[in-house]
Formats: structure tokens, C-alpha cells, sequence
């Protein structure tokens, strides 16, 4: 028995399950007389339909049915929804063409959903959609950005030019002004790499419809089974949520991609309603390849303005940003709202305009990726102060230093549309120099030298807003979702508890991070504490996670039901123990009248609650059973530095990450094991956008790196042990004081590592290398830069 | 056309009938209902269904079935004694070793056999090791950690 809250590093709740392969994940689950569904897939990355064939596959072995676009439409099955809208500049719509879940006549992209087979095996399945006989006009492929815009081939009839939106912000007029006024001009032209999130487990579902009852059930790998079950029973296949169960159990990681809904998830849905049995898809990795949303994949191009002390006068950023050939659920606020609204940072520049325009173009459609926008501004941010820093001969710790927000600024109101409501800047950077042995950097690359090594130390002073959102905020920007979180908190007769909650665990350990609250708020121990997610059959409402949310929206959600709990329970306990509610106290789980022995403990209040035989029935109802619906203030803005040293092998190319250091202000730790944890991962995922990973498509719109072969994932021998550490300003409108450690590690990473490589390859007059930074092209970089010379 | 197979999983003898075609994994998730064992790839990549076969981790998803008859094999299902975790399991238990849990038994079954053959690994032999298995969550720090201290555990130490 322990009480074990806020600020213990308890060891999870969840490990015994999955270390012991009891972990029940979405492809573990088996139906009875369940089938398989296989679904063809476009090999063109754009054509027209001419015919679909289906009555071979029809009359194979083990088919049950076999259905195309036409079946959906002739259903009346809907087109995905896309979750958020945003204005172009003149305030008209964004174009939003259509999705429908099976192609219909024409096909995307490589991997666009062109027909589903139901059949007895996976195997019949897949054989007999080898029998499907589809008759392609091939199109030519739009796959370039700039190129797409100018193109006579267009990917939708509604959307002209293959342009989803042209949307600014900040305020133009004023932001030239300042750069007129510029002793100095720095300019970077940066892409953003486009990655394939990969989580380990493949997405499937299984599809299931009651004859008896008329209810359907969808078992998801989601991270928000709640929002599918309002997109796609609203929207798709017009079920109203009574009747459609959607149940995301253990889920194996998901980094926003599992947010989305997916058109496989309608599809086996609607399908097992046609077959009258359960119907099951699971995705073969390189299914997921190319039909999991991919993240990133900006091209922009930034100046910023600076006096002649170093100080940031004002910052332009135009962006192009691919949607891929459709719109995913949330694409159109990665690069927007998630992006332009963190191009301050943690700095006190005046000014910025940015502009967007987002383009559709033949290849998996984009959405966020762990970071999501803030990544992608962090890694602009960064890589344009650091080449400000060398242009004009100032420290790299110098630059940020003297245009950090400082300290004592906050609520600090930036001019892209965030307030920041906490944060120590200066603070993280000095941990962070101190853990990454700055003081002894020279004498390191010297000792490299003598080894014929380079070795370069790269920053990165981030920022990013999450515990999304206020609901009222968001809508006013065009999410057509409110982003607050509900939590249930059950107290049963004995004392135990049972906590539902709307945010949904894929890795995060929330079973253990939000017992914890519990265990403190209660004095009970974790052990007399169930957390229940995933499951819109058992928990109210809930948004789920992405964003860094589920501590600051969703544990909030829980303290406020635990408040009411303690509320309630204070009054039984007053009216037990004869006296004014306002003389009892409430700790370590006992209620005890002040100043005297009198006492009962939180166990004996739960009983009086369900046996109300001596109970205030005037003035309260029986039970112990509270609920609350949070909807944030404001988000949270976890920030930090990054510190990276990295050696080059000059000869070779080869980076070799020789340490990480992490210091970062994620508000207040309730466990500092799972924080750290969060922070490993996200880096390495960081480390790897910057030396690794990136998207390749040939000029025809196939995938090049469409496996685990040819995309490159970091390995345990691609990456350090890493020097984590935090540093705690409280986030001012969360009762917590949380921020969120989700995606620090992401959004802080990449441009330390490529700042660290520009910094180790200066002297040989290497001025920029582009992310993934692998071997060959850091090889090439070197290798271009002396040519001049040995020209000369 | 079917094969009758027939071998011994944790401890257990077991048959069943599958196709040439079918794999192990397939075998010990499906037939079996063995789900412990996971597939994370179709490459043989990323190791989340490493099991042991005759006493060495195999990625099961590289050998068929039929292939398998008469073996010894030993999932994660096996590993521990009741409720008392194996050692390595126990370490990454302790050193937060895992996160969402799809490669945690991949990543336990090939710790396992590292020490088999080498007792006490450094950080670079285990990193090294495990360039089979991938994971995405953490990041592979504590999963090193974990390694380690589950080695020291199994040497009695």
C-alpha cells in the first residue's frame, strides 16, 4: 500500500500487460466468424477510372462480397470530413474537395482506396484482388509544389491552380516597415522534409453490426475513438452515436496518425453491415507506407530583420506546404494555426507576416506529425537566427540572449496571436550549457582535429503551444470541434476508484500518470485506482491525445471531478461526524475534524455514500460519482534548449550524434520517469528528420522509400544516451500547472542537430546542408564548398 | 493444400494445420492465439516478432510454420513464471524500458539472447545488438538501460 502522487517516478501500471504479452491490441482481437478485408490500392499516382472489374474477384475462393466506390455511393455513404477550415487572405473559403472513402473515378495517389474484398481468410482476400480487373487512363502526376500551382493538370475540379488555401497572418504593412528600418537581413531557404510516421503497430479495425440490435461497433487504432465516432457516424456513414461503438484499445504509438479517420475504418463499418458478420483489415506495413498521413513537407522562404545590436526588428515567412492529394482530417491547421502563430519563439521580434499558400499534389495526404507546425516553425526559426548569428559575427548564445522574452515579461502577448503565459528562457539555456559541458567544448574539437574529425555544437531555444484548445478560440479560427476534455471520477462503496477519461493512452502511460493524480488529490492508493479510456461504450465524451493535451486538458478534466469528489465527500463526512462542513479537513485521505481526533477515512465516506442510512438526504443525493468537462483558458507553452554535438568524418560524410543535451520547461512533473521517456523518444524521432528520415517520390509519384528498407528509421546505433533534464515555470491557468513533454523532444531537436553540422563544417565552408543530412549529401556539401578553391 | 505441423511452444505441444504459405507468426497469432508476438513490418525489419527457436531468437516472421516442425519455441507469453516476471522483463519494467509495449517482446526476447551469448554487454554491444529491433517511442535510452540492467539480473548480480 502507497500513496504515490505528483512528482514520483512510479513505475507503470501498464508494463505488466505488455511486457508479458497481454497487451490487447486492435489486430489481436478476433471475431467470431469474422472475415478479412483486403483493400486494392491505386498504383498510379493520378488516373481516371475508365472500369472496375470485379466479377472474377467475385467468384474466387472464400469471397464474400466485393465493393467499389459506386456501392458506397449508391449507399449514400458519405466523403471523409475534413475537421478544420481555414480563410484564404481575401476571407473567402478554402477549397475542400472531395474524399471519398473508395475511389471514384479518379484515383489520388499511389495507395488511393479503389476497392474492398471481403473474403473467409486475409489470403482469399488478397488473391482475389488480383482478379480485379480496373481499367486506369493514366494522368500526369502533379507532385512538385511550385510546380502544381502553374500546371495544367488538376487534381480536383474545386480547387483551382491544385490550391487548397492562400492564408496569412500578422500584420504585412508593419513588418516591411521594420525591415526598412534593418541594419542587417538575414535570409534562409529551407525545406522541411516530409516523414512517414511509422508508429510500430499498423493500423487496423474491425468492423461489427448487431443483427439483433441494429448497433454497430468499430474496434480502432485511434487515438481519438470518440471524434471517429462523431466524423464518421455524422458524416460518412450517418449512424447516430447510440448506436455505433467505436473502442480503441491498447494502442501501439500513433504520433498524430492515428488521429485522423481513416477511410478503412468506414469502410469495414459500412461493410459489416452489408455482410452481416464482423469484418477485420490490418494494414502490411508497406500498406501503411502509403496510406498512413505522412507529416511536414514545407518549402519556405524567410528573412529576418535585425539593428544594428542584433536585435530581431521583424520576420517574413512565405510557405508552401503540401496537403497531399486530399485533405486529411486536420491538415489545413498544421500549417497555419499549429505553424505561423509560434514564428515569435521565445523572442521578442515585433513584427512578422507570414504567408501560406497549401497545395494539393499526387502523394499521401499530409497531416501533423508529432510537433506538428511547431516543428516546422522551430526548425526555420532556428536555422535563420543561427545564420544571422554567423552573418553578423555574433555568438550563437548570444543572439538568443538578447532577444529572449525575458522572464518577468509574461503574460507576454507576441504578435502572431499567442500569449504566453509562463517561461524562464534564459534559465533553460544556462541548464542546458551547464549538462552539455559547453565549457569544455574547445578542447573536445581540438582532440576531434587530431583525429581528422569535425565537431560542431548546434542550439536550439524552442517554444510551442499545446494542451489544445480553447474550444471558443478554435472555432473562431475554423475547427469545427470544441477541444476541451471530460473525466468521469466512479468512487465505489469500498473506496476504490475508477476514473474514465476522454484522453486515450498509446504509449503515454496515462494509467499510471493519472492514478497518480488520483492516489494525491484522495490519499488512496494506486493500486485502489482504475483508469479507463479508449471506449465511447464506457467513457462520456472525450477529444483524446494529440497535442501534448492529455495532462494539461485532459488530467485538469480529472482534478475537477476530483474537486467535486472531495466536495461532496467533505459534506457526508461533516453530517457523520456532527460537525460545520467548514471545520473539516481533508488529508491524506482521512476527513478530520480540525483540532480534534475525530476522523473518518475516505473508504468510510464512500460506504455512507451508497449506504446513506446516516446521510445529509436533505441537502445531498446518494453516491459518490462526479464528472467534469474542462475547456482550457489558454494553451500551455512548454519551451526549452537543445544543445547538440555532433563529428563529422569529413572523409566520409558520416554525423555521429556523440551527445544530446535537453533541457526543458514542461510546467509541473508528475512523474519524472515518464516525462524523461517522452523526451527520449521525441528527440531520437527528432534526430532522426535531421540525419535519417525523408520521403522520396520518383517523377511518376511512386514511393521510392516504401518500406522499412528504404525508409530510414533511427536505430539503437543511430543515436546517444541522452542528457535529459527540466526545468519548471508553472503554467498559470491549469490548477496542475502542466504544459505538456510530448513533443518537446521533436520540436527541439532537428534544428540543433543541423545547426551542430553547419557549426562543425564552417571551416570548411559548408554554409547550409538540408534535413535528412545522411552521409552522401553532407559528403557532397564538403565536397562542393572546396571546389571554388580548387578551382582558384 | 494444407500441412499438418507439430511443435512445442512454451513448453506446450501443439499442431495445427496451415497452409505452405503460412508463417510462424502467423502460426503462434492466429492459430494459436498467441498475440503477444507482434508484426510491425513485411521486411523483417523491425523485430517485434522475435521469439526464440531452439533456444535463438529468430525473427518469426522469417521462417514458415511447416519449417518450425518439431521446435522448440518460446514466446513472450513464456517467459515468465506465473506472475513473477523473467528478469530481463523485470528490468524493463524498472527502467521504464517501454511505452506503448508493440516492440517491447521483441525487444525482451532478443535482450534475452544477447546474454546468452554475451553476459555482460557493454552500451555499444547492446546498441549494436539490437540493430534488428526497432522502436519508436523511446528512443531506445531506456531500453539500453534496461538491457543492461536486465543482464546484470540474469548473471545473478
Amino acid at each position: 500500500m502507497t500513496v504515490t502522487g505528483i512528482g514520483a517516478s512510479v513505475k507503470r501500471v501498464e508494463d505488466f500487460r505488455f511486457l508479458t504479452g497481454r497487451g490487447r491490441y486492435t489486430d489481436d482481437i478476433a471475431r467470431p466468424d469474422q472475415t478479412y478485408c483486403y483493400i486494392l490500392r491505386s498504383p498510379h499516382a493520378h488516373a481516371r477510372i475508365k472500369s472496375i472489374g470485379t466479377n472474377k474477384a467475385a467468384a474466387a475462393p472464400g469471397v464474400v462480397a466485393v465493393f467499389t466506390g459506386a456501392d458506397l455511393e449508391a449507399a449514400g455513404v458519405g466523403g471523409l470530413p475534413c475537421g478544420w477550415l481555414v480563410k484564404n487572405k481575401d476571407g473567402s473559403p478554402m477549397a475542400e474537395p472531395p474524399h471519398p472513402p473508395l475511389a471514384q473515378g479518379k484515383v489520388r495517389y499511389v495507395g488511393d482506396q479503389v476497392a474492398a474484398v471481403i473474403a473467409e481468410t486475409r489470403e482469399q482476400a488478397r488473391d482475389a484482388a488480383e482478379l480485379i480487373e480496373v481499367d486506369y487512363e493514366v494522368l500526369p502526376a502533379v507532385l512538385d509544389m511550385a510546380k502544381a500551382l502553374s500546371s495544367k493538370t488538376l487534381l480536383h475540379d474545386g480547387a483551382a491552380k491544385n490550391l487548397c488555401y492562400d492564408w496569412h497572418l500578422g500584420d504585412k504593412d508593419a513588418t516591411e516597415a521594420a525591415f526598412a528600418k534593418a541594419a542587417h537581413v538575414a535570409k534562409i531557404d529551407i525545406v522541411n522534409n516530409r516523414l512517414i510516421p511509422n508508429a510500430m503497430e499498423p493500423r487496423a479495425a474491425i468492423g461489427e453490426f448487431d443483427t439483433a440490435t441494429g448497433d454497430y461497433t468499430l474496434f480502432t487504432t485511434s487515438q481519438n475513438p470518440h471524434v471517429i465516432r462523431l466524423l464518421m457516424g455524422a458524416f460518412v456513414l450517418h449512424i447516430p452515436e447510440h448506436k455505433l461503438r467505436v473502442y480503441a484499445p491498447d494502442v501501439g504509438g500513433a504520433f498524430g496518425s492515428k488521429i485522423y479517420h481513416y477511410a478503412e475504418e468506414a469502410i469495414v463499418t459500412w461493410a459489416a453491415g452489408k455482410v452481416r458478420r464482423p469484418v477485420k483489415w490490418t494494414a502490411e506495413r508497406s500498406e501503411s507506407f502509403i496510406s498512413d498521413c505522412h507529416g511536414r513537407d514545407h518549402v519556405t522562404h524567410a528573412e529576418l530583420a535585425m539593428d544594428k545590436d542584433g536585435k530581431f526588428l521583424g520576420l517574413k515567412v512565405s510557405t508552401k506546404a503540401n496537403m497531399g492529394a486530399y485533405l486529411s482530417t486536420f491538415a489545413p491547421c498544421v500549417p497555419t494555426y499549429l505553424y505561423a502563430t509560434l514564428l515569435a519563439g521565445v523572442y521578442t521580434t515585433p513584427q512578422i507576416y507570414c504567408e501560406v499558400q497549401a497545395i494539393f499534389t499526387n502523394t499521401v495526404p499530409v497531416d501533423a506529425y508529432r510537433g506538428a507546425g511547431r516543428p516546422e516553425a522551430t526548425y526555420l526559426l532556428e536555422r535563420l537566427i543561427d545564420r544571422a548569428a554567423r552573418e553578423t559575427g555574433l555568438e550563437q548564445v548570444e543572439i538568443r540572449r538578447r532577444n529572449f522574452i525575458p522572464s518577468d515579461a509574461f503574460p507576454y502577448q507576441t504578435p502572431v496571436a499567442l500569449q504566453y503565459d509562463s517561461g524562464d528562457y534564459t534559465a533553460t539555456l544556462d541548464q542546458a550549457m551547464t549538462a552539455a559541458r559547453i565549457d569544455g567544448f574547445a578542447k573536445r574539437k581540438a582532440d576531434a582535429e587530431k583525429r581528422g574529425k569535425r565537431r560542431g555544437l548546434g542550439y536550439s531555444t524552442y517554444i510551442e503551444a499545446c494542451g489544445i484548445a480553447p474550444s471558443a478560440v478554435v472555432g473562431s479560427l475554423g475547427a469545427r470541434a470544441g477541444l476541451f476534455e471530460s473525466a468521469e471520477v466512479r468512487v465505489h462503496p469500498t473506496g476504490s476508484v475508477t476514473v474514465f477519461t476522454g484522453s486515450h493512452s498509446h504509449g503515454q502511460g496515462h494509467e499510471t500518470t493519472f492514478a497518480q493524480l488520483v492516489s494525491g488529490a484522495l490519499g488512496i492508493p494506486m493500486e485502489s485506482v482504475d483508469i479507463v479510456h479508449g471506449d465511447t461504450a464506457k467513457i462520456a465524451y472525450g477529444m483524446g491525445t494529440y497535442g501534448s493535451r492529455s495532462l494539461a486538458v485532459g488530467g485538469e478534466a480529472i482534478m475537477r471531478a476530483l474537486g467535486r469528489i472531495t466536495d461532496k465527500a467533505k459534506k457526508i463526512a461533516a453530517h457523520m461526524l456532527e460537525a460545520s462542513e467548514s471545520d473539516i479537513e481533508f488529508k491524506d485521505g482521512r476527513f478530520q475534524v480540525a483540532g480534534t481526533d475525530r476522523a473518518l477515512t475516505f473508504g468510510e465516506v464512500a460506504l455512507s455514500a451508497y449506504v446513506p442510512h446516516n446521510f445529509p438526504h436533505e441537502t445531498l443525493e446518494p453516491g459518490l460519482d462526479e464528472t467534469a468537462f474542462y475547456d482550457p483558458a489558454n494553451f500551455t507553452f512548454p519551451g526549452g534548449c537543445h544543445i547538440c554535438e555532433v563529428e563529422v568524418d569529413p572523409e566520409t560524410g558520416t554525423v555521429e550524434v556523440v551527445a544530446f543535451t535537453a533541457v526543458d520547461d514542461v510546467g509541473r512533473v508528475i512523474n519524472p520517469m515518464i516525462v524523461e521517456g517522452q523526451v527520449h523518444g521525441g528527440v531520437a524521432q527528432g534526430i532522426g528528420q535531421a540525419l535519417l528520415e525523408g520521403c522520396v517520390y520518383d517523377a511518376d509519384g511512386q514511393l521510392i522509400t516504401g518500406s522499412c528498407m528504404d525508409y530510414t528509421m533511427p536505430r539503437a546505433d543511430d543515436v546517444p544516451s541522452f542528457s535529459v533534464g527540466t526545468h519548471a515555470t508553472l503554467c498559470r491557468h491549469n490548477s496542475l500547472g502542466v504544459k505538456g513533454c510530448g513533443e518537446v523532444g521533436a520540436i527541439g531537436s532537428p534544428p540543433a542537430v543541423i545547426n551542430a553540422i553547419v557549426d562543425a563544417l564552417w571551416q570548411d565552408g559548408v554554409r547550409d546542408i538540408s534535413m535528412p543530412a545522411t552521409a552522401q549529401k553532407v559528403w557532397q556539401a564538403i565536397r562542393n564548398a572546396k571546389a571554388p578553391q580548387a578551382a582558384a | 493444400m494444407t500441412y499438418s505441423v507439430s511443435m512445442t511452444v512454451n513448453g506446450k505441444a501443439v499442431r495445427g494445420e496451415v497452409e505452405g504459405r503460412t508463417l510462424l507468426v502467423q502460426f503462434l497469432r492466429e492459430t494459436l492465439r498467441l498475440t503477444g508476438t507482434h508484426v510491425g513490418c513485411d521486411t523483417s525489419q523491425c523485430g517485434a516478432c522475435v521469439v526464440h527457436v531452439n533456444g535463438t531468437s529468430v525473427k518469426s516472421c522469417t521462417l514458415l510454420a511447416v519449417q518450425a516442425e518439431g521446435a522448440q519455441v518460446t514466446t513472450i507469453e513464456g517467459l515468465a513464471k506465473g506472475d513473477e516476471l523473467h528478469p530481463m522483463q523485470a528490468a524493463f519494467r524498472e527502467n521504464h524500458g517501454l511505452q506503448c509495449g508493440y516492440c517491447t517482446p521483441g525487444m525482451v526476447m532478443s535482450a534475452i539472447d544477447l546474454v546468452k551469448e554475451n553476459p555482460d554487454p557493454s552500451e555499444k554491444d547492446i546498441r549494436e545488438w539490437l540493430e534488428g529491433n526497432l522502436c519508436r517511442c523511446t528512443g531506445y535510452h531506456n531500453i539500453v538501460k534496461s538491457i543492461e540492467a536486465g543482464a546484470k539480473a540474469m548473471r545473478g548480480g
